[in-house]
């Protein structure tokens, strides 16, 4: 079997966690199938990249170049449709991010290669690929086989791939960059920084975070009351952002904060794995939801099958009777 | 500006109970409503206002069954000029890469500056249609965009990368842009508006027009299963004023209240 690719993901500078998940995938892959796995690196100023990643890879495929500091897809698929027609490795690892969303598709619709997104487990047996991925507001999962060819690319989800151990001693190989300016059609230009709150999220021990479920603004201020009668602040998942029923740095998950209080109180929130990346490392999850089935019942620690306006109140009292019998 | 918008119909799954039907490879949808991807809202949102900015025209197109004639219809009384519908029911096994196929052949021959999509559809969860369709269109894309300011044939973007940060591109249209949620105020269609696109004539394409030789899918299904329990919450019964006693005692015991 031809080798597997990892594409190594950087930003500022620093290389993006996904990259390890992708190379630990990549490993077990090439173990099973007695190949070998490379990490690909585009980059600038790559020295500090390649040592960190030498354990990681069998090989180290580095092109250095300016061109490469900050992301560009366009520049991307011209240096990969290039490097990979070279040295056809039979499956390319790329991470679903803003990154791999925005490269995978279009670089392997160019090299006319079967592609899918966003997986969450991947078998890779006698040149066939089957992946499992999740569709329905992750509600379901689905088995899905790639049509047979030489080589395919996908990406993965990120926190399915756990980061392992490993002490390779990879072989780097530089190689001439393909490429070595942006297109005028798409240039990039700079970062944004997040707006900073009037409230930082990240410091408060209580989150009492509401989504979809809380259906409309004037509701927020019984969720406010409550959060702070339990002495909590208010975090929210993407559609309570999106409707602009509060301001974005409020927001948990993979585009917004990341969260790791002693108590989370989702209310109304089905769990989404964007939202699930930035609040999973919470000590203690309390979830309340209509559904059985929503996957934040498979993140929370209790789980409360009911609207979250029928327990919100009660549990208030509960919590403010408690705390004048201690007073 | 002439604009494109692509939008699909689906299954509104967010808060509804998503079981598998007997084949094993679909949904039970009997009890589920059915209405535009939520992103596609965004983007039809987005291509409105471009359009009352600039003029030109605006085409809505979805790949879909007779049912997605009823989306074509909100876009139009939202503000799009024309409609076309791919025939879904001409089509077998249909994947991101071969919906983006579709889509081009039906669109390669209109006179476009803009073309967007969702970024994503809640159903497929693919995120991959967009990014081929520009591929396959030979145009820009990006991706996660939640800011466009067009002058003249350059267009200032910002996409949504991770933890709050934003980047800034700069794009030549041509280009297609997928939309992320929150980019914009969704309309509604206002009553008149609605009646007035129940006259207005849908384009109805299928294979034997945009595929004639059949266009290969890169993925198949082989089955759908519920996803693995892993840590499952536990589930706490009884009254709501027992369950919110012991959630009180819980948190008491952390030492929270």
């Amino acid at each position: 079997m031809n080798e597997i690719f990892a594409l190594v993901e950087h930003r500022q500078g620093i290389i993006r966690d996904i990259t390890y998940e992708l190379l630990s995938c990549g490993r077990k892959l090439a173990e099973k199938g007695n190949t070998k796995l490379t990490a690909v690196i585009l980059g600038y100023n790559t020295d500090n990249f390649v040592q960190i990643l030498k354990g990681q890879a069998h090989r180290l495929l580095v092109v250095d170049n300016e061109v490469y500091e900050n992301f560009n897809s366009e520049v991307y698929q011209t240096a990969l449709t290039e490097i990979i027609k070279r040295q056809n490795p039979v499956l390319t690892l790329i991470s679903h991010s803003a990154f791999g969303m925005d490269l995978c598709p279009a670089l392997a619709a160019q090299l006319g290669m079967p592609f899918t997104t966003d997986c969450l487990d991947v078998e890779l047996a006698e040149q066939k690929l089957k992946v499992t991925r999740q569709i329905y507001d992750g509600k379901l999962n689905a088995k899905v086989l790639l049509r047979k060819n030489a080589g395919y690319m996908i990406t993965l989800r990120s926190g399915c791939f756990p980061a392992g151990e490993s002490s390779l001693d990879g072989i780097v190989e530089k190689i001439d960059t393909p490429v070595s300016t942006q297109p005028d059609y798409r240039k990039f230009i700079e970062y944004i920084e997040a707006v900073v709150g009037e409230v930082d999220i990240t410091k408060s021990d209580i989150l009492v975070s509401v989504g979809r479920g809380v259906k409309e603004k004037a509701n927020l201020s019984i969720i406010e009351d409550f959060a702070e009668t339990i002495g909590g602040v208010v975090g929210c998942s993407r559609p309570v952002v999106d409707a602009g029923w509060l301001p974005k740095d409020r927001q948990i998950g993979s585009s917004g904060k990341t969260v790791k209080p002693k108590l989370y109180i989702a209310l109304g929130i089905s769990g989404a794995f964007q939202h699930i990346i930035g609040m999973k490392g919470a000590d203690t999850i309390i979830a309340v939801n209509k559904d059985p089935n929503a996957p934040i019942f498979s993140e929370a620690d209790y789980g409360i099958v009911d609207d979250l306006f029928k327990v919100v109140p009660v549990l208030k009292t509960k919590i403010l009777e408690m705390k004048q019998a201690k007073g | 500006m002439d604009i494109i918008v692509c939008i699909k119909r689906v299954a509104q799954t967010a808060e509804a109970d998503v079981k598998i039907d007997s084949s094993g490879k679909d949904i039970v949808k009997d009890r589920l409503t059915f209405d535009m991807n939520e992103s596609d809202t965004y983007a039809l949102e987005e291509a409105i206002l471009l359009k009352e900015k600039f003029g030109g025209t605006l085409t809505a197109v979805s790949l879909g069954t007779v049912q997605a004639e009823d989306t074509l219809r909100i876009a139009l009384a939202k503000g799009a000029d024309s409609a076309i519908r791919i025939k879904a029911e001409d089509f077998e096994g249909l994947d991101g890469y071969k919906t983006a196929q579709l889509l081009k052949a039906a669109i390669k021959d209109l006179k476009f500056d803009v073309v967007f999509t969702g970024c994503i559809a809640t159903d497929d969860y693919y995120s991959q249609v967009g990014v081929t369709l520009a591929e396959l269109l030979g145009v820009p894309h990006a991706t996660l965009v939640t800011k466009i300011d067009i002058q003249d044939t350059k267009a200032q973007v910002h996409r949504e990368l991770e933890g709050g940060l934003m980047e800034h591109l700069e794009m030549t249209l041509p280009a297609l842009f997928t939309i992320q949620t929150g980019i914009n105020e969704p309309r509604y269609a206002s009553l008149i508006a609605i009646r007035r696109a129940a006259k207005k004539e849908i384009k109805v394409i299928g294979a034997s027009e945009i595929d004639p030789i059949g266009i290969q899918a890169n993925a198949s299904l082989e089955e759908l299963f519920t996803p693995p329990a892993g840590k499952r919450a536990e589930i706490l019964i009884g009254s709501v004023d027992e369950i919110s006693a012991k959630v009180a005692g819980i948190i008491k015991e952390k030492g929270l209240i």
